[in-house]
């Protein structure tokens, strides 16, 4: 790998002017911090939604913050429906985890100097921000944000502003942002796997790649296959929304008393194409942080992951069988029961590969010297929430449970546990972990243990009663149930969920003066690898210099996660350490 | 995303500039903070570019398997008489990836004669094929066949303008290898002339099944 047949003729120096080493830089590095500053910006627009979400649910008859003096109407509602979830999915859970760590780490952890197409890269993380700034416009234009979720389901979202306030250019300007995201995310997706297939170090086969590195080439495999899917299907609806198309708005279709010019369209190709995408997406979300929660376990236990080979076929398991589970979004849908059957074997099968990675997991904590750093709290909270939201994905993968959960609070719970709050905490370990290696200073640990424990203790105190309201019959996406007898009977969880939600907000921003404040303040980490752990990252300065390796082409000769070996003088051994000596035959 | 490969492929012309190659001493110089970096191998640009093709593969797929499910719901698809300048187009598209190739090939010889006019008349086949394209559209516009007709015309216009962007692209990538000459390719290994190559070979294939398609699925 490290020694190509033909070499193209050409380097890529250090950059001079501020401009070319911050802003349109190709350094790596430099992309993997924009991408996760991108994120971090976007998680608290996203996280501020939420909350006004959860205002308007606690208490729907008192004004909103910001939403003038009366109560929120159901459309302003929706509209920060659709804007969180689509800013979370896409800038935060896609952002963060793979462009934002994998491309600081990844060329690192494989022993390259940089990905394999930093131009490329360059563009990725620019043509990201462009679509993060066309979606936020949407707020601003007339009629607004739009409403119609993240999902986009038509014909809501194909037949224009007749639809719903926000429907008209908002609407116009979420899809245009999602086609160059789409765009943002192939180009990313390329440099990640072509990155990982040729510029490895000598020796790094591919079964001694940190379970990290496996974890993002397999999930830049998922967004390769998935988001030019998605980008078919956006530009159909905005043919269907601007050309007068009938991809998916149906005949005889009339919006307050006004017919659609449309004919014999399907909003159910529209739900096929876009769950194609959709459910491949969930583990883009995802996997990233099984990765980063399997390196953190290992190093904080002082072991060998346990089952190191599983672990990477069941992340190729969980990735490939995200392709043939799409249908069970569409249960509800008017499927045949045949093909629902057909889904939900599949989607219960995930279950296997999953239920692999968590035992391997609890094998990795079982017996060893756990140190609970920070990194190491968010990694067994990650476990623990992937356990609680996957659990309930299997009532869900059911047909006849899902269809009277389908479109509940036990939905919402279910995907913000094992999606949403599940990889967000795998980012915050990553974060911990990873911080004095990006930054050369420690994150307040103090401050990380409060952090983390008021997290911890928040989104199960805001998830699991929204699985009881879910049972109880509570529908999402609606701003309030006042007027309907037995939801009235909600009041007390809504604010109860409401008020966890408040407090488990204002404790990020703990985090982001943890995050700020280490910047320039936090303990300097003088030593290179002060977790003691084994991957190449840990084997250069901190912060690592333009080149990562200086110069020096790392040679790689051990596993990524040979801690505690007997008879080494030390418990953990550096991927480059120079290769042990043959055990001595005979005497 | 030919237009990217090309900024790489221009950051290669550039990297063979008066500056040298990277200093690859492993010493620890007192800028070794700021040593520049080793480049990207060959290997990794083939990977790219197969791996492009792939997404765009799947794009397509995307569209085809759309396209089979609309029609599946029957109802108010109506079919239309394809073009037969169509047919015409393909013969063009598929001569211009042939000449291509035949240029390529060349560039395997020194010095490689006639390099340019191959490449640039296989370029000028690949123009023909998307002046050829619009052709087609007007006269099925001159019919009132237009993109929000049917389903079955708004497909055709789908396919075509989504293949047209394509062949652009490809086209940009055409001129450029023309515009550099065969010296600056065998100075580089025929990287870019090998890249656009494989790229506007798949574009004749990817057109041939869209066609295909569109014939017998309509």
């Amino acid at each position: 790998m490290s020694t190509p047949s033909h070499v193209a003729a050409h380097v890529h120096a250090p950059p001079q002017g501020f401009l070319r080493k911050y802003i349109f830089s190709t350094d790596h590095k430099v992309i993997g911090i924009q991408y996760y500053l991108l994120a971090l910006v976007a998680v608290f627009v996203g996280l501020v939604l939420s909350l006004l979400m959860r205002w308007k649910l606690a208490w729907p008859n008192d004004p909103v913050p910001w939403f003038g003096d009366g109560p929120m109407l159901p459309e302003q509602y929706l509209a920060l429906v659709t804007m969180h979830g689509t800013i979370m999915v896409f800038f935060v859970l896609t952002t963060a985890p793979q462009s934002g760590f994998g491309n600081y780490f990844l060329p690192i952890q494989i022993g390259a100097a940089d990905m394999a197409f930093p131009v490329i890269n360059m563009l990725s993380f620019w043509t990201t921000f462009v679509s993060f700034l066309v979606m936020v416009a949407a707020f601003f234009v007339a009629g607004g944000a739009p409403i119609s979720g993240w999902t986009g389901y038509a014909p809501l979202s194909a037949v224009g502003e007749i639809a719903g306030p926000g429907q008209g250019l908002g609407q116009t300007l979420w899809i245009v942002s999602i086609a160059i995201f789409c765009a943002a995310s192939l180009m990313g997706a390329l440099n990640f796997i072509a990155t990982t297939i040729d510029l490895r170090a000598r020796g790094l086969s591919l079964m001694r790649m940190p379970l990290t590195v496996w974890a993002w080439f397999i999930t830049a495999i998922l967004a390769l296959l998935a988001f030019g899917v998605l980008l078919a299907a956006g530009l159909l609806l905005l043919l269907d929304r601007i050309a007068g198309t009938s991809f998916f708005v149906p005949g005889g279709l009339v919006f307050t008393d006004k017919p659609v010019p449309h004919q014999g369209g399907s909003p159910l190709l529209w739900q096929h194409l876009f769950w194609f995408f959709g459910h491949p997406e969930v583990y883009i979300a995802i996997l990233p942080s099984m990765g980063m929660a399997s390196h953190l376990l290992s190093t904080f236990s002082r072991k060998p992951i346990f089952g190191y080979r599983a672990m990477v076929y069941a992340m190729g398991a969980i990735g490939f069988l995200g392709f043939c589970v799409w249908g069970h979004h569409m249960f509800a849908s008017g499927m045949s029961p045949y093909s629902a059957m057909a889904f939900s074997v599949l989607t219960m099968s995930i279950g296997v590969p999953s239920a692999i990675k968590t035992f391997n997991w609890i094998g990795t904590l079982w017996g060893g010297q756990i140190r609970f750093t920070t990194a190491m709290l968010f990694a067994i909270g990650f476990v623990s929430l992937f356990v609680t939201g996957g659990l309930s994905g299997l009532f869900l993968a059911q047909p006849p449970v899902d269809q009277p959960l389908h479109d509940t609070y036990f939905v919402v719970a279910h995907f913000h546990l094992i999606m949403g709050v599940a990889a967000i905490f795998g980012i915050f370990g990553a974060t911990y972990y990873w911080f004095p290696k990006m930054f050369g200073r420690f994150l307040n640990e103090g401050l990380g243990k409060l952090h983390f424990w008021i997290t911890f203790a928040g989104v199960y105190l805001i998830f699991v009663p929204m699985h009881l309201m879910g049972f109880f019959g509570q529908p999402r996406r609606y701003a309030e149930g006042t007027a309907v007898q037995f939801l009235s009977a909600m009041e007390g969880p809504q604010q109860f969920v409401t008020i966890a939600a408040l407090v488990t907000g204002l404790a990020q921003l703990i985090f982001l003066f943890n995050f700020l404040w280490s910047l320039k303040w936090g303990r300097k980490a003088e030593a290179i690898n002060p977790w003691r752990s084994t991957s190449l990252e840990w084997t250069i300065p901190s912060p690592p210099p333009h080149d990562n390796f200086g110069g020096r082409q790392p040679v790689v000769h051990h596993g990524p996660y040979e801690y505690s070996v007997p008879g080494e003088p030390e418990d953990f051994i550096p991927q480059d350490a120079p290769p042990r000596p043959a055990p001595a035959t005979g005497d | 995303m030919p237009a990217t490969v090309i900024e790489e492929l221009e950051r290669a012309a550039v990297g063979t500039g008066g500056r040298g190659p990277a200093r690859r001493d492993g010493g620890d110089g007192d800028d070794a903070r700021r040593r520049a970096k080793p480049p990207t191998p060959r290997s990794a640009y083939f990977t790219g570019l197969v791996l492009g093709l792939a997404a765009i593969f799947m794009f397509f797929i995307a569209l085809a398997s759309a396209f089979v499910v609309r029609k599946g719901l029957g109802g108010d698809w109506r079919s239309f008489e394809l073009p037969g300048l169509l047919w015409v187009n393909t013969v063009v598209l598929l001569a211009s990836s042939l000449v291509v190739e035949r240029a390529r090939r060349l560039l395997r010889t020194q010095p490689a004669a006639r390099f340019g006019a191959w490449w640039s008349t296989g370029s000028l086949l690949g123009i023909a094929f998307l002046v050829g394209q619009v052709a087609a559209w007007r006269q099925l516009a001159a019919q009132g066949i237009f993109l929000a007709t049917n389903p079955a015309s708004s497909f055709f216009y789908v396919f075509t303008a989504a293949h047209g962007v394509h062949v652009l692209g490809g086209l940009a990538a055409l001129g450029y290898v023309a515009a550099r000459g065969a010296a600056h390719q065998q100075s580089t290994g025929n990287l870019s002339a090998d890249l656009t190559a494989g790229y506007w070979h798949f574009l004749g294939v990817l057109w041939v099944g869209l066609l295909l398609l569109l014939t017998f699925g309509r």
